[in-house]
Order: structure tokens, then C-alpha cells, then sequence
């Protein structure tokens, strides 16, 4: 019986100690990727990843099922919640344009009808059109228009 | 507070009830392993609580729903699984290995859905697939735009693509009606034309 539980506990502090490495590199990406969508990376996959084996390790060292169904519990949510968290910043992102453009090898997100020439509204007070020039007189001739029609 | 008309109050709870049952099914599941033992005090104070939340807190119902084959299913949550350690351990030596990260790119992929809920939960994998991350999602025209993590040539990012695809296909397969499982082969040639016609 000892020896059985001896088994148990190794894969437990073997299962707690890569999850907690695993976490470790999480926080190392945060502080070494170049910009907001990169450490975003490193914020969901080794962190998911990490949390479940700790999950996993704490499940076998606990024994008793109530603490089971809480860890069951935490990391059905950690998957769900993670990449939606993830996604939400690097949404925001992109849209303040906190991109290291000189690290992407292509956009197609920003594509030519697609680009912020023109002020359309949904963009923070504080990012430059592109090509402020341009944008100004479309601006213009937008709302030109407007009145034409209205 | 739930916006109905008071003469048709009792049959229009009846249908939201029908709605909301798997959410309320799920609410009671979760208090319940939240006490983690099993109780009829457990129970039904579970469902006094998730039917409280559900009539305090509305959310807009899920149109369509969910065919779920089990077989499918395992086989999507076997290599979601697959995926998820792979993933994790691939940008845990990139935060680790000195060079660190070279070139990343940002990619859109038009995918063959059309489905609220499977496109969540096509974008919920696809982000804890190796390498991807989904940053906006066109819903009218069907096209996730996701962040590549690493990308060195065009073929890193044809393969990303393959992937993204390959996830849509499992998830597809195991939680779609057969009228969605159909249109992934169907539009999968569409895909094909699109892409050439848009390849220089």
C-alpha cells in the first residue's frame, strides 16, 4: 500500500513541479516577447497548460473526491476563460495598434479598404490616421456627402 | 424586468424555461461541485441558485444547438488535448531558448461555418492550438483573423491555415447538424477558388 502511494506522490510532485515550470516560462514570455500579441501567446498555452498539470498533481496527492470536482471545476473555466481574456486584449491591441510591425512578416488583417485612412469613429482619441493628409480631405469629402444626401 | 407582456407571462416563462434548460442543467452541476458531496439540501438549493441567476441575470438565448456525436466528440477532445501540450510546450521553449521569437504574422482564414456557437468553439480551440491566436472574428463573412506566434515563409503560414482548418473540420464533425458537416466539403472548393483568385 505504501508503495503504491509513494508511486502516486512522485507523479504528483513530478505533475505540481512541470506545471509550475510551466507557469514560470508563461511569466518569462511576458517579459521577453516584443509586443502585446506575442506575450498574449505566452499568457494562454504555457499557463493553460501549466495550471491542468498542477490541476492533475493536486487531484492525485489530495485524494477525496470533493476536492476533485473543484479542481475539475478550475481548469474546465481556465480553458474556457483563458483564451477569451487573450482575445479581448489583443483585440484592443491591434485596434490601438500596439503592433511591432516590423516583426510581422504579413498583415492581412490590414488590408487596403481596411486601412485607417479615415477617421471612422471606433478608434482611440489618440492614434494618428496613417496618412493624416488623406484622411483629412476623405473626412471631408465624407460629410460633404452627407449633406448632399441628407 | 425580463420585458414580456403581463397577459402571456406564465406560457412566455414556460418557453424560456424550455430554452435555458441545459444552462440551468449546468448551473446546478456547478454548485453542486462546488460543495463537492452529493445532496438533496445540495440540489435543490442548486437549483433555486441557477434559477435565480438565469431570471436576475438574462442572457440572450443560443439560436441553433448543438447534435453532439460522442464518438466525434472524444475524437475532437483527444487531439484538443494533444494539441494543448504540444502548444504549451512549443512556446515554452520559445520564452525559454536565447534567440527567442523571430517573425510573427497575422493571417485571416475564411472558414466554412456558420454558426454562432461553433464558431466559439472553433475560436476557443484555435487559441490554445499551437502557434495561433485569434484576435477578430468578421462574423458576416465567416473569416477569423488571428496572430501567428511564429512565421518564418509562406509555408509556415499555409500550414497554420491547414490547422485552423483541421480544428474547424473536428469541431464541426462532432458537435454540427449534418446540414453543417455537409457544407464543409462543399466549401471547401469554394475555399480553394477564393484563394487562387486572390493569390498575385
Amino acid at each position: 500500500m505504501s508503495g503504491i502511494d509513494g508511486v502516486a506522490d512522485g507523479i504528483a510532485i513530478v505533475l505540481v513541479l512541470l506545471g509550475a515550470l510551466l507557469c514560470l516560462t508563461a511569466g518569462l514570455g511576458l517579459v521577453r516577447f516584443p509586443d502585446v500579441l506575442a506575450r498574449m501567446h505566452a499568457g494562454t498555452k504555457p499557463q493553460v497548460l501549466g495550471v491542468l498539470l498542477i490541476m492533475v498533481g493536486g487531484a492525485i496527492r489530495l485524494q477525496g473526491w470533493s476536492a476533485t470536482w473543484m479542481l475539475l471545476l478550475v481548469a474546465v473555466f481556465q480553458m474556457l476563460t483563458a483564451p477569451v481574456s487573450a482575445h479581448m486584449i489583443s483585440r484592443v491591441a491591434y485596434r490601438r495598434r500596439h503592433v511591432r510591425r516590423d516583426r510581422l512578416l504579413v498583415d492581412e488583417l490590414h488590408t487596403g479598404e481596411r486601412s485607417d485612412r479615415v477617421y471612422r469613429g471606433d478608434e482611440p482619441a489618440d492614434a494618428p490616421p496613417e496618412e493624416p493628409g488623406r484622411a483629412l480631405a476623405e473626412s471631408r469629402r465624407e460629410e460633404q456627402a452627407e449633406d448632399g444626401a441628407g | 424586468m425580463t420585458g414580456q407582456a403581463p397577459g402571456g407571462g406564465a406560457a412566455a416563462v414556460g418557453h424560456q424555461l424550455r430554452h435555458q434548460l441545459p444552462l440551468l442543467l449546468w448551473l446546478v452541476l456547478v454548485w453542486n461541485l462546488l460543495w463537492g458531496t452529493w445532496s438533496w439540501a445540495n440540489l435543490l438549493s442548486g437549483v433555486v441558485v441557477a434559477l435565480a441567476v438565469t431570471l436576475l441575470l438574462p442572457l440572450p438565448p443560443v439560436v441553433g444547438g448543438l447534435t453532439v456525436r460522442p464518438l466525434q466528440v472524444l475524437a475532437f477532445a483527444g487531439a484538443f488535448l494533444v494539441d494543448l501540450v504540444s502548444s504549451g510546450a512549443q512556446v515554452a521553449w520559445q520564452t525559454l531558448r536565447p534567440r527567442g521569437i523571430d517573425r510573427s504574422a497575422i493571417i485571416r482564414v475564411q472558414l466554412r461555418t456558420d454558426s454562432d456557437l461553433l464558431l466559439t468553439i472553433i475560436s476557443e480551440a484555435v487559441t490554445l492550438v499551437p502557434g495561433s491566436m485569434v484576435i477578430d472574428m468578421d462574423r458576416e463573412n465567416r473569416t477569423l483573423a488571428m496572430h501567428i506566434l511564429h512565421a518564418e515563409d509562406e509555408q509556415d503560414l499555409e500550414r497554420q491555415r491547414a490547422s485552423v482548418l483541421t480544428v474547424e473540420e473536428r469541431v464541426v464533425r462532432a458537435f454540427g447538424s449534418p446540414d453543417e458537416v455537409a457544407a464543409l466539403s462543399a466549401g471547401a472548393s469554394a475555399r480553394d477558388l477564393g484563394e487562387r483568385r486572390r493569390t498575385p
